[in-house]
């Protein structure tokens, strides 16, 4: 292997990783703030980047009646929970803030049809498309089982994983869709070439990164999704909604995989359900971090990144066989550290 | 209602339907399919619902039983019936390797393992040119009995559910044992266990290969039911559904199992058939409706769909005593060595920069009744976990009988005869109190889990149940011995602890706050049969906060503060201590 292999296979690696990196975080924030191993993130992941796709190419996003249905099934999950204390104003309350979200996108997506446009335009309703996902996902299938244990929350999120992934082939169909590059070109440097693409990802990724930092270092909200992780009891005994938080995590959930999405739909077709190993190779690296360290979490994903491209490069009929195997000595260290009172949980 | 035996007859008659021709021939396989993944749900019951281990990754052991056979008698030739146990090996061994290393994670680290072998065995079949990448293996013959072939599905039901019936008997022989309970001591309970002697690591891969085997024949079955495997159905997604259907059945019970298998099965067949009708053809609604199930099943009912059907229809079992049965053996009388029974010389335990007991030294003689007390933060707990091996000393040690402990864990301090209650009651809810108390005498008994499913163990269990009963007499509880331990009230919750401790033939009783929330009469009661119990020369350490349940009761009393015994005495004298009194009221400025 000659150095130019090298730099072009770290490059490859460094590029993906920093995705991985992103959707480990949202793994994290997920995990921290409502206790559920979140299989789905996968999803908001291929949903995002065949939006964008789907928009760049001047069609109108199936994802458009699919934010339909989940803000309808988010409702009556609602309109159910009210049903002991119910009100006309607040149950119609209900129905104006859940349905605003999909009606508003659903008139755009229309007005703008197939007109020319910038592309940041597209980034911004593809994003505005995915986000609310996440709320209404946690309206209908976490909120109530808040109180359950951290295994019911898991199987929980595995059954939305399937539910998801079956409505995201009937809607976009089996056929992949590919978006042209964020940015065109690329620069030299040295003996590498460093597309425009790449350039994009780092810079979406550093950004997004700062923006997590302020967020929960200088904002309120910020800070109430910090206390609700560090203690769900004691946030709420101060006054912070701990279901409000939630959807808020849910939603930076759901924003951060419809960015992941455009990252990568450029350089990889995707699939309905090619969401889920992309997000997995998130959850890997989370598990690194212990589902608790942004910092680990993020180097954690450039190496996984790193060895995922070189194993390509070397054995590429086995890089999921090898990239998967890699997680159980790691999780074997991280349960060495994590004592006794993990068993003790009912 | 329905007594139980009569509910197995019907089950049995309803069972041979499908062999019947006027039965149609569509039905006969979806009961084939059912039967299929009931084994593979039925390994889930007992690794998942009973053991507590979560794991989507069943359907790749699945996938060893299918792949082993389907390779064997195709390419090497061999007969059908002669590949089945080579295939039960292979997944053993399968298991075996992968138990090793995911019984050892921890909380939600082991469900993520599941997951992350689950999807890297997938990928790894589809990659092997052995086994025909990801095409598979074709071709692969059908059993066949006394010269008649068993390729039709309606051939192949009897031994599917054969075989799920055996599965069943065993799994239940499996759960009413000594082994059962350990296993079923696991979800929770897993460190009481193992102050009874259980070893938890073995215990919990014991249950993982047990579940894999059930996978494995399950595999066994599907090969030589499609006559071909490809690396599909033994992927992620079906090893989530095979979880959602122990869940749905309800996780804790054999018939769960079987209910669930046969409620997602149908639910699919019938999903399949009718949403493309209404939908179009292409729309996989039924995984949609599949997940909005599983998420009202968690919201309605977490215990899946079994308990409740059976408070319906099933009439509850009969309560049973155990009868008379030989005594097991007890103890050895130790050679008199003389001196105190145990020994702290200079116990010391450092966390890291906290020394939590420091250089604590006392002595609790044979026959006497000792207590350790201080206020909160003393070091008691930590003295106590030291002692019972919960805990490894920084530096010091502890005699027992005149033999030191060398790195004491729960089970070697089981193993030298010290029985211990808990702080915060751990008894396993759903077991009854005759049950609970028989894991006490784990140790004194020797079945495994073999001889316990081929029922073998049946006059050694007899024994040990006897031996709990006698316990719980002996301790006043005989009339709760049929009771849910679940439904007892603290009070009797720490009674049954204290016989499920006496049922280890302890020679040191070590009594961690019996008497924390008890009312006045409990006290009384428990100080009587304490009293009782140091008649029969039986040496009891006790941990106590209770002054007025200590005085009265103890000979000698130990007491911490900060880390460092500052008193000991007779009940009289540590009454009027000054260093005492100022411990617990404060020093007079």
């Amino acid at each position: 292997m000659d150095s130019t292999i090298l730099l072009f296979l770290l490059q490859d690696g460094v590029t993906n990783g920093a995705v991985y990196a992103l959707l480990g975080f949202a793994l994290v924030l997920v995990f921290t703030v409502t206790r559920v191993i979140f299989i789905p993130q996968g999803e908001f992941v291929a949903f995002g980047g065949l939006t964008y796709a789907a928009l760049r190419a001047g069609k109108i996003p199936s994802t458009v009646p699919l934010l339909m249905i989940l803000a309808g099934v988010a409702l009556l999950a609602g309109l159910w929970a009210r049903r002991r204390t119910w009100s006309n104003a607040a149950a119609a309350k209900d129905v104006a803030l859940t349905l605003a979200m999909p009606v508003l996108v659903w008139l755009i997506t229309r007005a703008l049809g197939s007109a020319s446009r910038p592309a940041a335009v597209d980034v911004l309703l593809t994003i505005a498309i995915v986000a609310p996902m996440g709320p209404y996902l946690y309206r209908f299938a976490f909120e109530p089982l808040a109180e359950a244990s951290v295994l019911t929350l898991f199987i929980a999120a595995v059954a939305v994983h399937l539910g998801m992934t079956a409505m995201g082939l009937a809607f976009f169909g089996a056929e992949g869709l590919r978006a042209p590059p964020l940015i065109d070109g690329g620069i030299t440097v040295g003996p590498l070439l460093v597309t425009g693409q790449s350039i994009a990802v780092y810079v979406t990724v550093l950004v997004l990164i700062i923006a997590l930092w302020l967020l929960f270092g200088y904002t309120l909200p910020g800070k109430a999704l910090r206390a609700t992780a560090i203690n769900r009891a004691g946030a709420n005994l101060v006054g912070i909604s701990t279901a409000m938080a939630g959807r808020v995590a849910y939603g930076l959930a759901a924003i951060i995989g419809a960015i992941s999405g455009i990252l990568i739909v450029p350089t990889t077709t995707l699939y309905y359900d090619s969401g889920f190993l992309v997000g997995m190779k998130g959850f890997v690296a989370a598990i690194v971090g212990g589902l608790a360290s942004y910092p680990l979490t993020g180097l954690a994903a450039i190496a996984i990144g790193t060895a995922e491209a070189f194993s390509a490069f070397h054995a590429s009929a086995y890089k999921e066989v090898i990239v998967f195997a890699l997680v159980m000595p790691v999780l074997l260290l991280r349960s060495l550290g994590a004592g006794q009172s993990h068993d003790e949980e009912e | 209602m329905l007594p139980r035996p009569l509910a197995l007859a019907l089950l049995a008659v309803l069972a041979v339907v499908p062999m019947l021709g006027v039965f149609p021939p569509f039905w006969v396989t979806l009961a084939d399919n059912i039967g299929l993944a009931a084994l593979i749900a039925m390994g889930l019951v007992l690794l998942t619902g009973v053991g507590g281990m979560t794991s989507f990754g069943q359907a790749a052991f699945v996938g060893f039983g299918g792949y082993t056979t389907a390779y064997l008698t195709t390419v090497a030739g061999w007969s059908p019936w002669l590949s089945l146990p080579a295939s039960m090996l292979v997944t053993g061994l399968a298991a075996l390797i992968l138990g090793l290393l995911t019984v050892r994670l921890a909380g939600h680290y082991l469900p993520l393992g599941t997951l992350a072998w689950g999807i890297s065995l997938y990928y790894l079949f589809g990659r092997i040119d052995l086994l025909g990448r990801h095409d598979g293996i074709s071709g692969i013959p059908a059993p066949t009995v006394f010269g008649h072939s068993l390729i039709e599905p309606r051939a192949m039901y009897p031994v599917i559910w054969g075989m799920v019936a055996l599965a069943a008997l065993a799994t239940v022989n499996l759960l009413n044992s000594r082994t059962g309970r350990a296993i079923r001591a696991l979800r929770g309970h897993a460190e009481m266990a193992r102050s009874f002697g259980v070893d938890k690591a073995r215990t919990k891969l014991l249950v993982f290969v047990y579940a894999a085997l059930l996978a494995g024949v399950s595999g066994w079955l599907y090969a030589h039911l499609q006559r071909a495997v490809n690396p599909t159905p033994f992927g992620i997604i079906p090893g989530m559904e095979y979880l959602f259907m122990a869940v749905i059945g309800g996780a804790g019970q054999v018939g769960g199992a079987i209910l669930g298998a046969t409620v997602v099965i149908v639910l699919k067949d019938i999903l399949q058939r009718v949403t493309p009708a209404i939908f179009g053809a292409d729309l996989q609604f039924e995984a949609v409706v599949f997940g909005a199930v599983i998420l009202a099943t968690l919201q309605f009912a977490r215990n899946g769909l079994w308990p409740r059907l059976a408070e319906l229809f099933l009439a509850p079992p009969s309560p049973w005593t155990p009868t008379a049965a030989e005594p097991l053996p007890t103890r050895p009388p130790a050679p008199d060595a003389g001196g105190p029974l145990l020994v702290l010389d200079d116990v010391t335990k450092r966390f890291g920069g906290l020394t939590a007991v420091n250089t604590v030294s006392f002595s609790v003689g044979r026959g006497e009744i000792v207590a350790l007390i201080g206020p909160n933060g003393a070091g008691k707990s930590t003295t106590f976990d030291l002692i019972t091996g919960v805990q490894t000393l920084t530096s010091g040690s502890v005699a027992f009988d005149g033999v030191p402990f060398v790195d004491a864990t729960p089970n070697a301090v089981a193993a030298r005869g010290i029985g211990r209650t808990f702080q915060h009651t751990k008894l396993v809810a759903d077991m009854s109190v005759l049950e609970n108390v028989a894991i006490g005498a784990h140790q004194r008994g020797t079945s495994n889990a073999v001889s316990s499913i081929l029922r073998l163990d049946r006059a050694e269990e007899a024994r040990l149940l006897w031996e709990a009963q006698r316990q719980i007499e002996r301790t006043g509880l005989a009339q709760y011995a049929a009771t849910q331990a679940g439904a007892l009230a603290l009070g009797q919750q720490r009674i049954a602890e204290i016989a499920r401790a006496l049922a280890l033939d302890p020679r040191l009783l070590l009594l961690d706050e019996p008497a924390a929330g008890l009312r006045h009469f409990e006290k009384v009661a428990l100080a009587e049969l304490l009293r009782g119990l140091k008649a029969e020369g039986m040496t009891v350490l006790l941990v106590e906060h209770d002054m007025g349940f200590v005085m009265g009761l103890v000979d000698r009393i130990v007491v911490l503060d900060f880390g460092s015994k500052i008193a000991e005495g007779r009940p009289e004298d540590i009454r009027t201590d000054p260093a005492v009194i100022e411990a617990y009221l404060g020093g007079v400025e």
